[in-house]
């Protein structure tokens, strides 16, 4: 068959594809920036251009600003927290530890539970007087405290939920990584007297780069897109101490059926995966050693 | 941004661990440690040589008794939800929340949240979610790929851009637009309305793009020269020798739309249509009185089909998470 000549041929193959992600990824995209400067249609009113006057808002809005704040922090915490545990869980069933197979099984089960699931339990587990943790605590006479409940404690007792959650997923690709890095390295290091710290610092940690880079720009992603335990665990309270973007966003949207603030909200979660994108595709052009 | 500064560079990394895994797959399963002894090296006289002098931090020495203790103890802190969850269900409620030693067992639970909800409708409402899109995903980006690795055209970067993009913006995060789309098309509340913006994966369409890019030119013209069609190639040649990529992405895919909830949650309203998920959830959420016995099963009876596929597969389900990465 001729390559070239019958152009059609590709467009065709493409067409399904490419105009479902259209309607479902751009399109939206572009819509939600063309609807966040309307106003919301009321009975009795209907949409008018408003300009920036949802953004003016989101500029008052002590919520839009908690929940950004607790997004970053969200992220800021759970995405390190995750790696660093995942690279040690890594490095852990690499090497051969009794029950290996069983200790992969149980650092990898909390990936494939889902996390509505999973969320629920953890909320048996903070509940207090009662709980699991309030159990121990009392057991050791620390007391009780409420720690979905308190706005100190509650979005802490997230984070703890979706690094457990997380670090099994990511060790999964880390031990892959870690399979390939030749054992002559090992030896070598080993023959120049290199300690453990060393060889991890100096040989493992680089080779695990592209690794970490792909690991970290997915959890990032999943900093701003996973919301399953908010919904069942707090509903963005106490207080908004739980608040994240994308949850506001099903709130505003779905609750008190907002639709534009909703979009000017959406653009701001929108804006900061460009910066995830844009980072990415800086971070991957500058890698030098990328295979 | 050309191509290969995009996912691929990472994606080449992992497709070609995997390949690499494929060939000897005791090192990279979660197989036990008495078929590990092979070590997960590409020669295997310098494994020997290194496993004999064992390094301290040797990929396959020998763990420290430090590392042991502190390997399981964190594995145990990550078993603790499953084993409460497991505790509670098999327990009448009023060991719900006291471990006692002598507590007596029961399957009560499972069938009181049986009842209670209709878990069965739920069960196969998310069967046959998880079927139709991964049944469309596959077609869409096997048409897709076959198009980006096989054919020269113009404009190809800049379509390949555009499938790239939902990499960064998955439909989830846009659900307030695509609420309004979906519920323009009258497919509210419908298995299809969930379904549908997920159709085009561009995760799938990049994984099998980089498979069949590795499908050596000269199959392909071998079989033209027989006189095989396009069509005929991509059938009889592409697609067996992606296999591997297939089943890799399908058990991602599974899994994603086995545990995804935000967006059947807004879709949904009625019993007809709800996934497990969103069924749990309004199981948990409207229960009076919190009876954990009854969520801790529910929450079992939601986790066990995908759990219990993961445990006969847990070596291909690990093997295909390494080779294809999120979703």
């Amino acid at each position: 068959m001729n390559r070239t000549s019958a152009s059609w041929v590709p467009w065709l193959l493409l067409l399904p594809a490419l105009v479902l992600l259209v309607a479902f990824t751009h399109y939206p995209a572009v819509a939600t920036l063309w609807h966040s400067v309307f106003s919301t249609a009321r009975a009795g009113a209907s949409s008018v251009f408003v300009g920036a006057e949802n953004y003016r808002l989101l500029l008052d809005d002590p919520v839009f600003w908690q929940a950004l704040r607790n997004n970053l922090l969200f992220a800021l915490v759970t995405v390190p927290a995750a790696i660093v545990l995942s690279i040690v869980m890594a490095l852990w069933v690499h090497r051969q530890v009794p029950g290996r197979a069983l200790l992969r099984l149980a650092y990898f089960t909390p990936a494939i539970l889902p996390m509505i699931a999973v969320a629920n339990i953890w909320l048996f587990f903070y509940t207090p007087q009662y709980g699991l943790i309030a159990q121990v605590s009392q057991a050791f006479g620390w007391g009780d405290h409420n720690w979905l409940g308190q706005p100190g404690t509650a979005l802490a007792a997230l984070m703890i939920v979706t690094i457990w959650k997380e670090a099994g997923f990511f060790m999964i690709f880390y031990l892959a990584a870690l399979q390939q890095i030749s054992p002559t390295l090992a030896e070598a290091a080993s023959l120049e007297g290199a300690s453990r710290w060393q060889f991890f610092r100096r040989v493992q940690w680089p080779l695990l780069m592209p690794t970490t880079v792909f690991v970290v720009i997915n959890a990032v992603i999943n900093a701003f897109r996973l919301v399953d335990h908010v919904v069942v665990m707090t509903r963005g309270g106490p207080d908004n101490a739980t608040q994240l973007l994308l949850y506001y966003v099903y709130q505003v949207a779905f609750s008190f059926w907002d639709t534009s603030y909703a979009a000017a909200l959406t653009v701001v979660l929108l804006t900061l995966l460009a910066i995830v994108a844009f980072v990415k595709f800086r971070l991957l052009d500058s890698r030098t050693h990328y295979q | 941004m050309t191509t290969s500064a995009s996912p691929s560079s990472v994606s080449e990394g992992t497709t070609s661990s995997a390949s690499s895994s494929a060939s000897s797959p005791s090192s990279s399963s979660s197989s036990s440690s008495s078929s590990s002894s092979s070590a997960p090296v590409t020669t295997p006289a310098s494994a020997a040589k290194a496993r004999a002098s064992l390094p301290a931090f040797h990929a396959t020495g020998h763990a420290g008794r430090l590392d042991v203790a502190g390997a399981w103890l964190l594995g145990l802190l990550w078993l603790l939800p499953l084993l409460y969850a497991v505790w509670s269900a098999a327990h009448p409620s009023a060991y719900a929340t006291r471990f006692a030693l002598g507590a007596p067992l029961t399957l009560e639970n499972f069938v009181h949240a049986w009842q209670a909800a209709p878990f069965g409708r739920y069960l196969v409402n998310t069967f046959v979610l998880v079927t139709v899109i991964l049944a469309a995903q596959l077609v869409l980006a096997t048409l897709a790929a076959y198009a980006f690795a096989r054919f020269t055209f113009r404009g190809s970067e800049v379509a390949f851009m555009t499938v790239l993009l939902q990499l960064m913006v998955m439909p989830d995060v846009l659900i307030v637009e695509n609420y309004r789309t979906i519920a323009w098309m009258g497919l509210r509340d419908t298995i299809l309305g969930i379904a549908l913006p997920y159709f085009a994966s561009a995760f799938g369409i990049f994984l099998l793009r980089q498979a069949f890019k590795t499908v050596p030119r000269e199959l392909d013209d071998a079989a033209r020269v027989e006189g095989a069609s396009a069509w005929q190639v991509l059938w009889r040649v592409y697609v067996p020798l992606a296999r591997p990529i297939y089943v890799a992405y399908a058990l991602v895919s599974i899994s994603h739309h086995w545990n995804n909830f935000l967006w059947p949650l807004i879709v949904t309203n009625s019993v007809e249509t709800r996934p497990l998920t969103v069924g749990l959830q309004v199981f948990a959420a409207t229960d009076q009185g919190i009876d954990w016995s009854l969520i801790t099963a529910a929450t079992l009876m939601t986790a066990a089909p995908l759990f219990i596929a993961f445990l006969l597969f847990q070596r291909q389900f690990v093997q295909s998470f390494m080779r294809a990465g999120i979703r």
